[in-house]
């Protein structure tokens, strides 16, 4: 079936197979591989991106339901050669080491911060429940979502 | 102004954090197009006989190319010859063969749910998902031996031309009894270092290609050389026939170490089809198929003096090493060697046995053998505090090894190069504000609160650069255009070499980091390397880096003395600017640019290896507070604060990202995790939904002290820091769970503490 | 990680949605936010051969108060269920509840007609909207019919709805007495709830305590009796069949059904 998507700014027209999830999309048709698979049962967060504005794992999305829709993945979070701020904090706080679940952990806190601003130290932990890492032990990442939240990056 | 010490934030950051990482499966190489989708038909069953293998409805399948089985591999060498001293584990990891010989595609037998069987190549992903399905194993069940203590009694055979599921037992003939007799307390007890799965965030992935009778793969792995080493020994290849790149690794943790059979496989049906093939397996595979953590069973029996003092100490250990025995003895003969953690006891006993079971195949996980020996040691002593009613970090301080003591020769044959074992307890201590939490303990005992608070302690010694004899390499180069080239045997997978190793060179060259490349995970570029594994890279191979940096200046030094007709001895280098010049008159400076231009080839280059005679032992202590909910038995991890004493800092920011990350997982054992089996050795906890990995709502923020401890092992005086969360964090929990519950009643709660072990140990403990 | 080959339709409205739904009769399935069905289909635990995507139904996302009662459309996504001026200021105990499902992610795909026709035990929405007496609007061929909640949930996975039924609204009345509570009891916050419970006033609902939502009948009498809550929580799990799994014993989760009730009944009065 042929579907359409804007991705990043970009639309995207293709013929895809019904079941393409939208991750593959993504990543083979789209060619956009920043976004990673991490499992297969909605758990691990690495595939998160922003529907419609909105964090989404795109492993529980087909591509048929984006389709009509405006999808960012991390490589369209970035002004032109200007980092977004959670990006930004991410490289000062230390908050990725092998860098897999990043993508999916800096989309989700974009999101988080557009709902809620000024979160706690809590309702970070809390709104990252569906993010796994394994590197960082998480404690540079929470550091990373307050310092975005505090408008506390280098510009 | 040294750079070394301070906080460097990483050059690896910019482009993962706007183009992402290139991983296995993210690879674009012009190699790859129209690489073939293979996919894996693993076992469904733990135990069993293969009858037949119908691959005809797969085949007919639009889109499959080909579907191999073991019947097709007839192009490989025989295996080595069983050489049974070599799995002793003394030597590193080694793979039994002989009768315990674990094939690439299952022969005849499968021993655990997840054996790969067959492949079937695919024109694309999702075909490779339908087409397995379709291919039809016809097994005949056998009886399946689930866990270490089934498998001893050797009812089932998992290979029975070996006669035992009990392949290999070490140092087991010193446990005598009469050490124990003459203590005034002895205490007894079976202690579970369960199994646990490593994920890492990125699943296993291979791609290869072979033509011209050249084989290429790229393999997620910690080691490129070593895939080599292991790929030239099982496909019968010479190495300058096999190129093996590591992409970028989404976390390895012991587990990506090498190239394992699934990969192997892949490589191997790349050279028999002459098509390039690409592989990445799922997390559901992940969780049966990659090598798994842990696994020991204890028995400790630990006796000593009112007065505090351990006169003996013996530590049983039974490896279930799963269904093959990948690494022989390695990871329990380690187990044992570390026994006596930081602790001066006049007697050790510690001996093992390994044990094959119907499970995933066992392999090192974040520690490897070290976080067991400490996690039993300091349940040991925990349990003696308990028994003689002395606070537990008492009793350590009145055993641990004194600071003058070292090198201190252990009773298990190691050799501890520096130490301040109760320096660091007291630092952790007075951190933790020990005092004022045993206070808040109390208070809450003596109300009985349901909320109870418990103080966790461990302490612990651990040895990073076990293999330090093998060393590490490094070539530099600095070009003409001023910039320079590491070529680096280590293989960070998030550890940020490329970040510290340019840090050497700025330090030691002047050459600013952003001039410096580090390139690592290319057998074409870098043949000789050991990788990154065991806490290693930074003392070995960043010793490697600042060795060839002074060869460099050394060589520098000479061809800027004939630029500039002088001694060698009047020819300076400023570090703070990059520029040689003749001592005291900045009028002759010359650019690192300019100085290898002078050389015949442009480029002045050094090609080292870095070794020590004997690994290192980084030490520390940690203490954890847990609240227990004494009604439901739910646990929440409220403070965790450690002393992770590895020597100097070279970058704090990346010493801090190490111990978190190994807090997080050390805490995690003791709290969650576990793989689990059915009766019949189905997994339980085959996905990640089932599978209690550790998120960031149950974690606190950690709380760090600093300790630097030098060693005279090398010339950065540093140990490993990468492993050290994991020894110490997950005694210091569970400690802490046991603790909040001990008034009740409860000695002793095996891991993962989930809420209703410590209920029904609640209920144990008040005698209902 | 891949479902089986399936044909996807999209309904643009729910009269679309009811007819192809009866011209794929059996083969088809409602695709709501996706979230219950996709990861069994991924798993490929369940393979229909046609999803009927419900997404573009915006109409039937909606949250109003209708006086005496709630009416939320079956496609309002958990997110808005959770941040609903109208729920938070009247039934307080849904707005909460909804934001405990799941994570941020999940909650800004799932629906909480999704939900309740998924009809998990282990889920916490059907628990929550039996406790409040909720009725749910099924459409069909023939027009719609009201169903109860205690009417609602047959079995594990399975509702009254009818082959080709569709949900579309939920309607709850706002308490009389509005007094709440909803403890969920988890090892990880992202866990299915190993006991839950709901209270609204002297209704009392179980969360993963047998194959549906279950009122727990015996604690609302003997509060109706006169027993103190304490007294009242001691009978939370009579009557129940609590499954055992990794996560927890039979025993274990009746103990932890008392104790939860006996916590929620003391935090809503």
């Amino acid at each position: 079936m042929k579907v359409d998507l804007t991705v990043n700014g970009k639309d995207i027209t293709a013929d895809v197979e019904d079941r393409t999830l939208l991750v593959h999309f993504l990543r083979d048709v789209a060619d956009l591989t920043a976004t990673n698979i991490g499992c297969d049962t909605t758990s691990c967060g690495a595939c998160t991106v922003l529907l419609d504005g909105e964090s989404v794992k795109s492993c529980t999305v087909l591509a048929a339901q984006a389709s009509g829709h405006e999808v960012v993945t991390l490589e369209g979070l970035a002004d032109g050669a200007e980092m977004h701020p959670v990006q930004k904090a991410f490289h000062e706080q230390h908050g990725l080491q092998c860098g897999f679940c990043t993508p999916g952990m800096v989309m989700a806190i974009v999101s988080l911060l557009k709902e809620n601003p000024h979160p706690t130290e809590e309702q970070v932990r809390t709104g990252l429940e569906g993010n796994l890492c394994r590197c960082t032990g998480y404690h540079n990442i929470v550091r990373a979502a307050l310092a975005a939240a505090a408008g506390e990056t280098n510009q | 102004m040294s750079i070394l010490g301070t906080r460097v934030i990483r050059t690896e950051d910019p482009r993962l954090l706007t183009e992402g990482g290139v991983y296995v499966d993210d690879l674009r190489a012009p190699e790859l197009t129209g690489a073939v989708r293979l996919t894996f038909v693993r076992s469904p069953v733990g135990h069993a006989r293969i009858v037949g293998i119908d691959t005809s409805e797969a085949m007919s399948e639009p889109g499959v190319i080909e579907v191999l089985t073991a019947s097709d591999m007839d192009d490989l060498p025989p295996p080595p010859p069983f050489d049974p001293e070599s799995a002793s584990g003394e030597r590193g990891p080694v793979s039994m063969g002989g009768p315990w010989l674990e094939p690439l595609l299952a022969v005849g037998t499968v021993r655990y749910v997840g054996e790969p069987v067959a492949v079937v190549l695919t024109d694309g992903r999702y075909q490779g998902e339908d087409a397995a399905d379709l291919v039809s194993v016809d097994y005949e069940q056998l009886p399946a031996v689930v866990g270490p203590l089934a498998a001893l009694r050797d009812e089932s055979l998992l290979f029975p031309a070996g006669g035992t599921n009990v392949p290999l037992e070490r140092l087991r003939d010193g446990f005598d009894d009469a050490p124990f007799a003459a203590c005034e307390v002895v205490i007894e007890q079976d202690i579970v270092n369960q199994r646990v799965a490593c994920v890492p965030l990125e699943s296993r992935g291979t791609a290869a290609m072979y033509t011209g009778g050249k084989l290429t793969v790229w393999h997620s792995s910690q080691n490129a050389q070593l895939c080599r080493l292991i790929l030239c020994g099982t496909l019968g290849m010479a190495p300058d026939q096999i190129r093996v790149v590591v992409p970028d690794v989404g976390g390895g943790f012991g587990a990506k170490i090498g190239i394992d059979r699934d990969a192997i496989v892949v490589a191997w049906a790349a050279r028999k089809t002459g098509r390039a093939l690409r592989w990445a397996e799922t997390r559901s595979e992940n969780l049966v198929g990659m090598t798994q953590g842990r696994s020991q069973h204890h028995r400790v029996k630990i006796g000593g003096d009112r007065d505090g003092h351990i006169r003996a100490y013996r530590l049983d250990v039974i490896q279930d090493t799963g269904a093959y025995a990948r690494t022989g003895g390695f990871l329990p003969n380690m187990t044992c060697g570390m026994a006596p953690g930081p602790y001066d006891f006049p007697v050790v006993q510690a001996g093992f046995r390994v044990a094959v079971t119907n499970a995933t195949p066992i392999h090192a996980y974040r520690g490897a053998g070290r976080p067991e020996a400490t996690a039993a040691v300091e349940r040991a002593v925990d349990l003696f505090a308990n028994a003689i009613g002395m606070d537990p970090a008492e009793v350590r301080r009145r055993n641990f090894i004194a600071p003058d003591k070292f090198p201190f020769p252990t009773k298990t044959g190691h050799v501890y190069d520096t130490g301040r074992y109760a320096d660091a307890l007291d630092k952790v201590l007075d951190a933790a504000g020990y005092a004022d939490l045993r206070k808040e303990q109390e208070r809450r005992r003596e109300s009985g609160d349901i909320k109870q608070l418990g103080i966790g302690v461990s302490a612990y010694v651990e040895i990073t650069a076990a293999d330090a004899v093998a060393g590490e390499t490094a070539k530099l180069e600095v070009s003409r255009d001023g910039t320079a080239t590491v070529y680096t045997g280590s293989s960070a997978h998030g550890q940020g070499h490329q970040t510290s190793w340019a840090m050497l060179v700025q330090e030691e060259l002047g050459i600013p980091m952003d001039q410096v490349t580090v390139i690592h995970g290319d057998t074409d570029q870098i043949p000789d390397g050991m990788g990154t594994y065991s806490s290693r890279s930074l003392q070995l191979g960043g010793s490697a880096v600042r060795k060839a940096a002074v060869e460099v200046k050394d060589e520098a030094r000479h061809q800027a003395a004939q630029m500039l007709e002088a001694a060698e001895a009047d020819v300076t280098l400023d570090v703070a600017t990059g520029r040689w010049q003749v001592r005291g008159d900045p009028d002759t400076a010359l650019t690192w640019a300019q100085v290898a231009g002078h050389t015949e080839t442009g480029t002045l280059m050094a090609d080292v290896r870095f070794a020590m005679d004997r690994p290192t032992y980084p030490f520390g202590a940690h203490v954890a507070v847990v609240e227990v909910d004494t009604e439901t038995g739910k646990v929440t991890l409220k403070r965790h604060v450690t002393v992770d004493d590895a020597g100097p800092v070279l970058n704090p920011v990346l010493v801090e990202g190490q111990r978190h990350g190994g807090i997080a997982q050390g805490a995690a054992q003791a709290l969650f995790e576990e793989v689990r089996y059915d009766a019949d050795a189905n997994p339980l906890t085959s996905t990640l939904a089932d599978y209690a990995a550790i998120t960031a709502t149950e974690l606190p923020s950690f709380e760090l002290v600093s300790s630097e401890t030098p060693t005279d092992l090398n010339p950065l005086g540093v140990k490993g820091v990468g492993e050290a969360g994991t020894v110490g964090a997950t005694p210091a929990v569970q400690n802490a769970v046991i603790d909040a519950v001990a008034h009740l009643g409860v000695r002793h709660i095996d891991m993962p503490t989930t809420p209703e072990r410590v209920w029904a140990a609640i209920q144990n403990g008040r005698g209902q | 990680m891949i479902p089986a080959t399936f044909t996807y339709k999209r309904a643009a409205s729910a009269e679309e949605a009811l007819d192809l739904a009866a011209e794929y009769g059996e083969d088809a399935k409602f695709l709501a936010g996706g979230h219950s069905l996709l990861p069994l289909m991924k798993l490929r635990l369940a393979a229909p051969e046609v999803l009927i995507d419900l997404g573009g139904l915006r109409d039937l996302s909606y949250v109003h108060d209708l006086g005496d009662h709630i009416a939320i459309g079956a496609l309002t996504r958990h997110h808005d269920v959770e941040h609903s001026d109208v729920l938070a200021s009247e039934i307080p105990l849904l707005a909460h509840a909804a934001g405990q499902v799941g994570d941020p992610q999940i909650r800004h795909r799932g629906t909480i007609g999704g939900s309740v026709a998924h009809a998990d035990p282990a889920s916490d929405l059907p628990a929550v909207l039996l406790a409040l007496d909720a009725t749910f609007t099924a459409r069909g061929g023939d027009g719609s019919r009201e169903i109860p909640a205690g009417e609602f949930f047959q079995s594990l996975f399975e509702t009254s709805l009818e082959p080709g039924e569709l949900l579309t609204e939920i309607r709850v009345p706002k308490p009389s007495d509005r007094a709440w509570s909803f403890q969920k009891f988890t090892q990880r916050a992202i866990d299915w709830a190993i006991v839950g419970v709901a209270v609204q006033g002297h209704s009392v609902a179980l969360v993963n305590m047998g194959p549906t939502p279950l009122r727990a009948t015996a604690v609302e009498q003997a509060l109706a009796a006169g027993a103190s809550p304490a007294d009242a929580a001691a009978h939370a799990a009579d009557g129940t069949s609590a499954p055992a799994d990794i996560r927890a014993s039979t025993a274990y989760r009746e103990h932890l059904a008392q104790v939860l009730t006996r916590r929620a009944l003391a935090e809503a009065h």
